[in-house]
């Protein structure tokens, strides 16, 4: 199934939990993919979706050094 | 998740204790002579550094202070030794510069930024309530313009050598004071400026300075500390994470001061502040919004910096420049009151502010 991504790399704070919180609460449930390009950014989007009961299911780091979560409620 | 659980530092235990340190750390600079319910003031120690080059000649708030330096140089190493070096820049560098100015006038009409806002509270000074209710009523703004989408573009990864230069310009700094020590009585020493009277000549040991500073700048960048971010998170996501940082700090330094004999509760006479409580919230309400539209207090700028973050380098010396301006112009207030043009610097500021956010969200 295609799948929501956001991506927030390059963004400062807040966007990227700003964005992820918006997907999160538009879908509901389901899955989301979000990109980060950097570690804070990565706890904060964790710990926004700890916060709306969503589940971090894969925490990556890609090659060219950005993260991807993968989300899922 | 195996990334996160490492870093102990990111969590709400682990934050509150960096807090803490702080706090305590504060409270203790200030007992072995920086200046009262100041200690550790970002906005106040950069402007005393814009002196201590000469970019002001404001004679009482020269000194190049130690702290700020180790506070870019310790994330730098934080950040290098937990592989979070990552340079990048190019989101609205010039704006970014412009709201450090901003951001610097706007806490010279208060007098302090938001760490010493919550120092200031730490250490007895009514006045400060105004300056966390101008703060949170600026970020509280900042945060309309954010569910408006407002932001200042995507950043890029930039090469190793860009990411390294404010560190080096910083490490440069710090050779000037390592070089020109100060000299009992002469307000000069080779390049630098130093005061002989008022908060400049107020200034603990340098291997202390400097090693708090370090001290402070690792924690910080591990643990993301940010005042700013604490009242916005709490805002806009109703996140506590910052704010146990913010609350330990303040609780510590209360504790330190009370246990110094540093607590002295009032609203006069309290020390380099005024007791006019508009321009004290106003001040700080245009500082608050600048930080929060930059996306980090003045701390957490410089511990941006020192990750390789251009752009918050680029606010960092949007920050002296401002705090040159401020002095310059007569736009920074002292204990006697606001500056002879303090007002205007409110007003303009706060005309540009309107216009960066406005202009930058991206949906209506």
């Amino acid at each position: 199934m295609a799948q929501k991504i956001v991506d927030a790399r390059g963004l400062s704070c807040p966007q990227p939990v700003l964005l992820a919180s918006e997907e999160m609460d538009k879908a509901g449930s389901g899955e989301l993919t979000v990109l980060v390009d950097n570690d804070a950014s990565r706890e904060n989007v964790g710990r926004a979706a700890a916060a709306k009961g969503w589940q971090v299911t894969a925490d990556v780091e890609e090659a060219d050094g950005h993260f991807r979560l993968e989300l899922q409620k | 998740m195996s990334r996160m659980v490492k870093n102990v530092f990111a969590t709400a235990a682990g934050i509150t204790v960096v807090g803490a340190i702080i706090g305590v750390v504060a409270g203790l600079l200030q007992h072995y002579g920086n200046p009262a319910n100041m200690a550790i003031c970002v906005a106040c120690f950069g402007r005393d550094i814009a002196g201590s080059i000469g970019l002001h000649r404001a004679a009482v708030v020269q000194y190049l202070r130690p702290e700020i330096l180790g506070f870019v140089l310790g994330a730098f190493a934080a950040a290098l030794a937990f592989k979070e070096f990552k340079p990048s820049g190019g989101s609205a560098p010039i704006t970014r510069f412009v709201l450090g100015m901003i951001a610097m006038i706007g806490a010279l009409v208060f007098l302090g930024c938001p760490w010493r806002v919550f120092l200031r509270l730490a250490g007895g000074d009514g006045n400060a309530l105004f300056g966390l209710a101008g703060l949170v009523t600026g970020v509280w703004i900042g945060t309309l313009f954010f569910k408006r989408g407002f932001n200042l573009g995507r950043s890029q990864t930039q090469s190793t050598s860009t990411g390294l230069i404010f560190p080096l310009v910083i490490v440069g700094l710090l050779a000037l004071r390592l070089i020109y020590q100060p000299v009992a009585g002469e307000v000069q020493s080779g390049v630098l400026w130093y005061s002989l009277s008022g908060p400049g000549s107020f200034y603990a040991p340098l291997t202390f300075s400097l090693a708090a500073g370090l001290g402070i700048g690792f924690l910080a960048q591990r643990s993301r500390f940010c005042t700013m971010g604490a009242i916005r998170d709490l805002l806009l996501f109703r996140q506590w994470y910052l704010m146990y940082g913010v609350l330990a700090l303040l609780v510590f330094a209360f504790l330190t001061n009370l246990v110094l004999g540093q607590f002295n509760p009032g609203f006069v006479g309290q020390p380099v502040a005024h007791t006019s409580w508009f321009w004290n919230f106003a001040g700080m309400l245009v500082a608050g919004l600048a930080f929060a539209l930059a996306g980090g207090c003045p701390g957490r700028q410089l511990f941006l910096s020192g990750e390789g973050n251009t752009d918050a380098g680029l606010f960092a010396l949007g920050l002296l420049v401002g705090a040159a301006v401020a002095h310059n112009f007569g736009l920074a207030s002292s204990p006697a009151g606001i500056g002879p043009h303090g007002v205007a610097a409110v007003v303009i500021g706060m005309a540009v502010l309107l216009f960066v956010g406005f202009s930058n969200c991206k949906r209506t």
